[in-house]
This record gives structure tokens, C-alpha cells and sequence, in this order.
């Protein structure tokens, strides 16, 4: 490029100077009229000063160290690398390149450390604090400046601020309500319905005979196969009915009791079953449900029992709901009563 | 003129880079416990690194396939595309297992560096005018770590990550008058929702959040360099000035090295150690629970306090309000997190102390707060420890029960007497006499008549030397002083 006439050699016009040519240069002197920085002496040091001494004792040493380092990092990252080739192996993948990491991060802190001068050095700290000037002017510009917007406006404001809140409201719909759906009846039902088979998760309808004493297995109402509100422990505690509570009498046919195998504490599976003190225990916060008492919590910070299902055993022997659980299931909300 | 000096120039030219030397120059002072902030740091940038990794083999769905992958006892299994996808870039990528696992362990020491950071400045008075703005910024950060840490670890949707996440929505739905709401808005519908949550989740966790707290970081180091770092007591330090290492280049190498330390930790953790091993715990379905489920460490106070909690439920006007989860879930941390934003300010009030304070303070001459924060920490430890109730009375082969109340003394009473013992000890501490001289360690020998000899070791590398006062940073260093005086411009060849 021809720095005479600002044109570039091949002849494409890039620009018209339109200012002294001379000035172009790299070289040019100072525009007078520039806030001219005084030259302020600059803190001059010798090499031979003590600050800037390195801090290592033996410093021949230090440097055969960091030497070291810097070679066994180029050997880790050269064995990831043979590792990588070879297929790859998470242990093998970790020791090199993590060696080869940490020799190079030791290596750099070394020579930070012991070979760069070892100081002290000072620099001085400026009040965040401005002059009492400068904080006034400050003050004065915004509330005056502020001032200026509303005079004689303060209707416009008013206005104004009574528009940001409609926007405020509306927007609220999208960003929120548009999320999912209210809540409605959805947590106080279940698919529970009078005379639903107990079915296991592979849909299979349970039998009077399918469980022994002492046996458990998690069912659900036909079609909500894994369904997470609607799923049920199914347990074997005798062959005779028993009563759990006063007035569920005809709720254990041949021994069998479903409860909800939701925790009513925090809506984990209560999935541990202990025959011998026949407690039902969730393992999430170790909530404790007598089964012979209607699953009433004895331990843990479950507040309620969990539902009963009642059962009854239809003519062809298959265990059925006798009605939908009584309650919502699950753990405590605003809304249940 | 040389090739350093033309690129400067060139770009003084069009930025005025030159104005900006004092930045080369600016001080850090040295302290091993000022790394905790830098390592908290490092380890957000191994997370934002191994996280694109991990995104461009992650798929954020529920929907249910049949698996057919690498692991061969899960084959045939019906398990959800973001679980399918965690397996393949387990063991199906190359280097992907080392990465997703260095990505895991990179989270776990984000939060706990943070913490151990915000504990070094709550002790020494850190968070003090004028740096409260810093201290609060600081917290959320820690507040964001924590929700991001649970977002990835739900995200795989195996069966003990999916478990936290019904606990999450239980806890949600325990607020009174919006909970149900809230819960149905985030996983659009009951529990497990209609597979939403997972989308959701992986974009807050990806793109949201980070974002927000990169910027945080961006404004805490912002507030660092404009205030400079604060420093302990020593010889030539006030609170007017700030006596340590420079930017250029001595800090930029310890810096650098201490990233790459990190990183080396990270990535051989990573390979080394196993670290939530989801193809163990399998996919999560809504009606499985295992044994021991128990979250990362970070949210593990909340666990603990989940459990110790006792039964209380409220219910009347035809209306629960769920005692037993709402307190120690959302009441609980609402109120901590309160408690560390107004700290700086409810101490200014208490002690009536509004000065600037560069200085930092040793614990010891402020025993009432450091036996405060010292009885916290016991609290959220012994809490942290509540959290595997179930694990320790198998262990010590001792009955649930007793382990429950166990824990429900000991957080009160540790936090007690952590507090007691701490105050006496920072009270005996500082009345101990003080010389300027730093401590030095001792040399025993005994020689050859059996008489034992004490000495006093020499100076350690990277012991400033106590003999010098403090100096600017060189701007030009020379031979000799004439010699840089005549402004030779590099370093003369040795």
C-alpha cells in the first residue's frame, strides 16, 4: 500500500485521506492538542535487586525439578495418547493424561513460585470512595435530572407504571401458565375403580393363590401398568382376613392387604418389607408403616398411613378393588382436605 | 522496534492498550487460602469444557426404549433415551467414560470449593465494607452451584437420580396455596409428569443457569479487581495498600499451574475413581426404590434435616399443610440462605463496625464469630451426617430408631459445644504472645556427648523475606540502575 496517497498497489481505492499524508505513518509525532500524560518516572530496578531475586535457595535444583515435570508431563500426554490409539481404558486414560496434567500445572506453579522474583511487592489501594463533589454531583444528576422527566407529569407516570403493571400481569400467563396444566382433581384421584383387577406390571391379573404368606408384589389398576399415583403394595400377611382398622373388616380376603406405595412423606416407593415385624419401611427417609394396623407410621417422618385399598376376591378368584382408595395418596398438599 | 512491540502498538492504536499497564502490575496477595476461590473457579471452566462434551452425546428424553448398547446386563431392558444415552457415551465413546466422570467429580468439588472459599470469608471478615456486594454475590453463586449440581444429576434418569426428582416435586408440592400448582406448571401434570421435566431441566442446566452464573463470576472478579484483594496482617501491609505478587507474570504462572493442577486432579479422579455408576442402579421407574438412596454430598444437609424431622402435619380448614416436608425443605434452606445474604449487615449492626476493612482478621482474635460460624459448619455437618441414617445403623449393626434420635440430639448439642470449645480455644489463642517474627521450625539434634541441641531452620523457598519492605512493581528492570535509567527497553541477556 502507498502510504502517499492512501491506494493500495493493485490499484483498489480503499480510502481518500483527507489529512496531512506525512501523519499517516507509524511514526508521526504527537497531535499537540492530546491530553499529554506527564512522563512520571517509572520505579526503575536493577537486575541485581533483592526483591528481584527468585525465591528458590538453589535455584540449579529448582530448575532440574520443573525440568523434570515439563519431560513427565510430555510422557503423560504422549501415553494418553498411545492409550487413546490402543482403544481407550478409563483408568489407564485417567493416569496419563492426569499425570501429564498435573506435572505441567506443578511445573508452571514451581516456576511462578521459585524462579520469578520472590518480591515483596506493594501497590497502593484507592478509596472506592469518591470526593463529597463528585457524590453530590452524582445525587444531583439523577434526582435532578429524575425530577425533570416528571415535572408536572406525574399523571404520564402514573400512567406509565400502571401500563408496566398490565404488562407485568399478562406476562405472568405465558412464562407461567402456559406450563402445564392446574392441577384440578389430579392429585385427590387415582385410577382406582370399583371391581379394578390388581394386575403386576406386565399386566397380569393377580389370582387368590398367586402369593404365599409373607409375600409382596406391586400392582396396578388393568391399563396403568408402572403408573406412578396409581401403584399399590399387594401383601400376603395370613390366609384369614384380618382387620387392620375398625370398619375394614371385609378389606383382607384370605390375608391379602393393599396399600398405596406412595410414602406420604415424600412420594418415594415405599419398597421394603420386613415379615417377621411386618412393617413396610421407605427407604428414602426411612418412614415406617405397621401393616397389621392399617399402616399407620410408627417411625419416620411419614405423617399419615398409607391408603388401604379395599379387596375383595371375585367368583373366579381373582383379586378386585371393592371401591377406589378413600383419600388422596401420597404426600401432603394445600388442597387435601 | 520488535515484533512485541509492533502488536502492542498496533492494538494501542485502536485500543489504547497502553493505558492499561498498571493492570500487569496489580498485586495479589499470597495465601494458600486465597487458592479456594481460584479452585472453585477452575473447576467451573472443567464443567463448562467436559459439559460440551458430555451435550453432544446426551439425549434429554424420557421416552421409553429398548436397550440394546454396550452394557450387556441392562440389554433388551425398556429404559428412557436420556438414560440409553448416558450409557453409550459411558462406554460406547471413547474417553467419554474419563470425561462424564470428571464432569461428575468436577460439580461435587465446584460446590465443595465454594463452600471452604465462603467458609475462609466468613472466619477472617472478609465479607466486610466494602465487600459485602461480593459476599452476596458469592452466596447466590454457591445457591446456583448447588440447584445446577442436582439439575445434572437428575438428568441420566436413572433409578436413584429419578427418586431425588419425586422428592423434589413432593417438596415443591408441599407449599402452601401454590404448591400443586407450581409442581404441575414444572412437569406438566402429576408426577412423573408427561416426560417434559427432562427438556426442561437439560436447558436450565446447560444453558440457563451456567449463563447466570458466569456472569455472577464475571461481576465477583469485576468487584476483585476493582477493590483489590484483601490481605492478612503483616510486615509493610495497611489497609491502604495491597503487598504480594504481580499480575505479570508472577501470579499468571502460579495461576495457570494451579488450573492445570486442578484439571490433572479432576481428569485422574475421573479415570480412577468411580463415580455414580447409574448402569448399577438402573433406569428409573416410578414404582422402584432401592436401598441407600442418598443425593451428592452438597445436598445432603437437606436430607439429613428431611429425615430428622419430626411427623408434624398440619391439617384444618379444610387444608394440609405439610409441616414435615415444608420445614426442613423449604423454610429450612429459605432461612439459611437469608442468613448468609444479611450476615455482613446484621455484624456491622451487632458490633457497630462501618469501617473499610482491608485487613482481614485472624480467627482467633474474633472468637464470638468464629465460634458462631464454627458451631454452624458442626450444624450443617452433623445434618450432612443425618443423611445416612439408614447406612450407619446397618453398619454399627444399631436399631434405626436409635440412630434417628441419636441425630436429633446431635444437632443440637454438637453445634453447642463445637461453639464452647471453639470460643475457649480462639480465647487462649489470642492471648498468647505475638512477635512480628514469622514462625520458623526447629532443628532437634543431639550430638555426640548425648546433649540435644535446638536451632532454628533457615528460610523455606517461597518464604517472603522478612528483612525487605515491600517495593513497586518494576516497570523497567536494567543490569544496574543507570542502565535501566537509559531506558534500554528488554531485559539485558544474562
Amino acid at each position: 500500500m502507498n502510504r502517499e496517497t492512501g491506494v493500495q498497489s493493485d490499484g483498489d481505492r480503499i480510502y481518500e485521506p483527507d489529512y496531512v499524508p506525512g501523519h499517516a505513518s507509524g511514526d508521526r509525532p504527537m497531535p499537540e492538542n492530546r491530553d499529554e500524560v506527564p512522563d512520571s518516572p517509572l520505579p526503575l530496578v536493577a537486575l541485581d535487586d533483592p526483591h528481584l531475586m527468585p525465591a528458590a535457595k538453589n535455584v540449579k535444583h529448582t530448575e532440574r525439578w520443573i525440568a523434570f515435570l515439563i519431560v513427565l508431563a510430555s510422557l503423560g500426554f504422549a501415553g494418553y495418547g498411545a492409550v487413546y490409539w490402543q482403544g481407550g481404558q478409563p483408568q489407564l486414560e485417567g493416569l496419563t493424561l492426569g499425570i501429564g496434567l498435573l506435572s505441567i500445572g506443578a511445573a508452571l506453579a514451581a516456576w511462578g513460585k521459585y524462579l520469578l522474583p520472590r518480591g515483596p511487592f506493594v501497590e497502593e489501594r484507592h478509596d472506592m470512595r469518591s470526593s463529597d463533589t463528585e457524590r453530590e454531583q452524582m445525587a444531583a444528576a439523577v434526582i435532578d435530572r429524575g425530577k425533570l422527566v416528571m415535572r408536572r407529569r406525574g399523571f404520564l407516570g402514573k400512567m406509565l407504571a400502571g401500563a408496566a403493571g398490565i404488562l407485568g400481569v399478562v406476562i405472568a400467563f405465558p412464562v407461567i401458565r402456559s406450563l402445564g396444566p392446574l392441577p384440578k382433581l389430579a392429585l385427590d384421584k387415582t385410577n382406582w375403580r370399583k371391581g379394578s383387577y390388581l394386575v403386576t406390571i406386565h399386566g397380569r391379573k393377580i389370582k387368590e393363590d398367586d402369593l404365599e404368606v409373607g409375600g409382596i408384589i406391586t400392582v396396578f389398576p388393568p391399563g396403568y401398568e408402572g403408573n406412578a399415583m396409581d401403584q399399590t403394595v399387594l401383601l400376603r400377611a395370613s390366609t384369614s382376613p384380618f382387620t387392620t382398622k375398625a370398619g375394614r373388616e371385609t378389606w383382607t380376603p384370605k390375608g391379602y392387604v393393599a396399600y398405596s406405595k406412595v410414602c406420604t412423606h415424600a412420594g418415594c416407593p415405599v419398597g421394603l418389607y420386613q415379615e417377621q415385624t411386618q412393617q413396610l419401611l421407605c427407604p428414602c427417609h426411612q418412614s415406617v408403616f405397621d401393616v397389621l394396623d392399617g399402616a399407620q407410621p410408627v417411625f419416620g417422618p411419614a405423617p399419615r398411613p398409607l391408603p388401604q385399598l379395599p379387596l375383595m376376591i371375585d367368583s373366579e378368584g381373582y383379586l378386585r378393588a371393592q371401591q377406589p382408595y378413600d383419600q388422596p395418596v401420597g404426600p401432603g398438599f394445600w388442597e387435601r382436605s | 522496534m520488535n515484533s512485541t512491540e509492533r502488536a502492542l502498538g498496533w492494538l494501542d492504536d485502536r485500543l489504547g492498550v497502553g493505558k492499561g499497564r498498571s493492570l500487569l502490575d496489580k498485586i495479589f496477595p499470597d495465601h494458600w487460602s486465597f487458592l479456594l476461590g481460584e479452585i472453585a473457579l477452575y473447576s467451573f471452566v472443567v464443567l463448562v469444557l467436559t459439559g460440551v462434551f458430555l451435550s453432544l452425546y446426551f439425549v434429554p428424553s424420557t421416552k421409553e426404549i429398548i436397550y440394546h448398547g454396550a452394557y450387556a446386563p441392562l440389554r433388551g431392558k425398556l429404559v428412557s433415551e436420556a438414560y440409553a444415552s448416558t450409557l453409550k457415551l459411558s462406554f460406547s465413546v471413547r474417553g467419554g467414560m474419563v470425561i462424564r466422570q470428571m464432569h461428575h467429580w468436577a460439580a461435587d468439588v465446584f460446590v465443595g470449593a465454594i463452600a471452604i472459599h465462603m467458609m475462609r470469608i466468613f472466619f477472617t471478615g472478609g465479607f466486610r465494607k466494602p465487600r459485602e456486594l461480593n459476599w452476596m454475590v458469592g452466596i447466590t453463586l454457591l445457591m446456583l452451584a448447588i440447584v445446577n449440581g442436582f439439575l445434572g444429576y437428575s438428568l441420566p434418569y436413572d433409578l436413584v437420580s429419578g427418586t431425588g426428582l419425586r422428592i423434589a416435586y413432593s417438596i415443591i408440592l408441599s407449599i402452601p396455596l401454590v404448591g400443586s400448582y407450581l409442581a404441575f406448571f414444572l412437569f406438566g401434570g402429576a408426577f412423573p409428569g408427561n416426560g417434559i421435566i427432562e427438556p426442561r431441566m437439560f436447558i436450565l442446566h446447560v444453558l440457563v443457569v451456567p449463563i447466570i452464573i458466569a456472569a455472577l463470576i464475571g461481576a465477583h472478579l469485576f468487584m476483585l479487581v476493582r477493590q483489590k484483594h484483601a490481605q492478612f496482617p503483616g510486615k509493610g501491609r495497611t489497609e491502604h495498600n495491597v503487598v504480594g505478587s504481580p499480575l505479570y507474570p508472577t501470579f499468571m504462572a502460579k495461576t495457570l499451574g494451579l488450573f492445570f493442577i486442578v484439571t490433572g486432579v479432576l481428569w485422574m479422579l475421573g479415570g480412577l475413581v468411580q463415580i455414580n455408576p447409574i448402569w448399577q442402579y438402573g433406569p428409573y421407574q416410578p414404582y422402584k426404590v432401592t436401598y441407600a438412596v442418598q443425593p451428592d454430598w452438597y445436598m445432603g444437609w437437606l436430607d439429613g434435616a428431611m429425615r430428622i424431622m419430626p411427623s408434624w402435619e398440619f391439617t384444618g380448614f379444610g387444608h394440609t399443610i405439610p409441616l414435615e416436608v415444608l420445614l426442613p425443605a423449604v423454610l429450612f434452606p429459605g432461612l439459611t440462605f437469608t442468613l448468609f445474604y444479611v450476615w455482613p449487615f446484621v455484624e456491622a449492626k451487632v458490633t457497630g463496625d462501618r469501617a473499610v476493612h482491608n485487613i482481614l482478621d485472624f480467627p482467633r482474635y474474633r472468637p464470638k464469630r468464629t465460634a458462631l460460624g464454627a458451631a454452624g459448619v458442626a450444624f450443617y455437618f452433623t445434618l450432612f451426617s443425618a443423611s445416612a441414617t439408614d447406612v450407619l445403623a446397618n453398619f454399627f449393626q444399631v436399631s434405626l430408631n436409635t440412630v434417628l434420635w441419636s441425630f436429633r440430639f446431635l444437632a443440637i448439642a454438637v453445634p453447642v459445644l463445637v461453639g464452647l470449645v471453639t470460643y475457649r480455644i480462639c480465647k487462649e489463642l489470642a492471648a498468647m504472645p505475638v512477635t512480628d517474627e514469622p514462625k520458623r521450625s526447629v532443628i532437634l539434634s543431639r550430638t555426640e556427648a548425648g546433649e540435644y541441641v535446638m536451632e532454628e531452620a533457615g528460610m523455606r523457598p517461597g518464604d517472603a523475606p522478612d528483612d525487605l519492605d515491600p517495593i513497586a512493581v518494576p516497570a523497567r528492570i536494567g543490569a544496574s540502575v543507570e542502565d535501566a535509567s537509559t531506558g534500554g527497553a528488554g531485559l539485558p541477556t544474562r
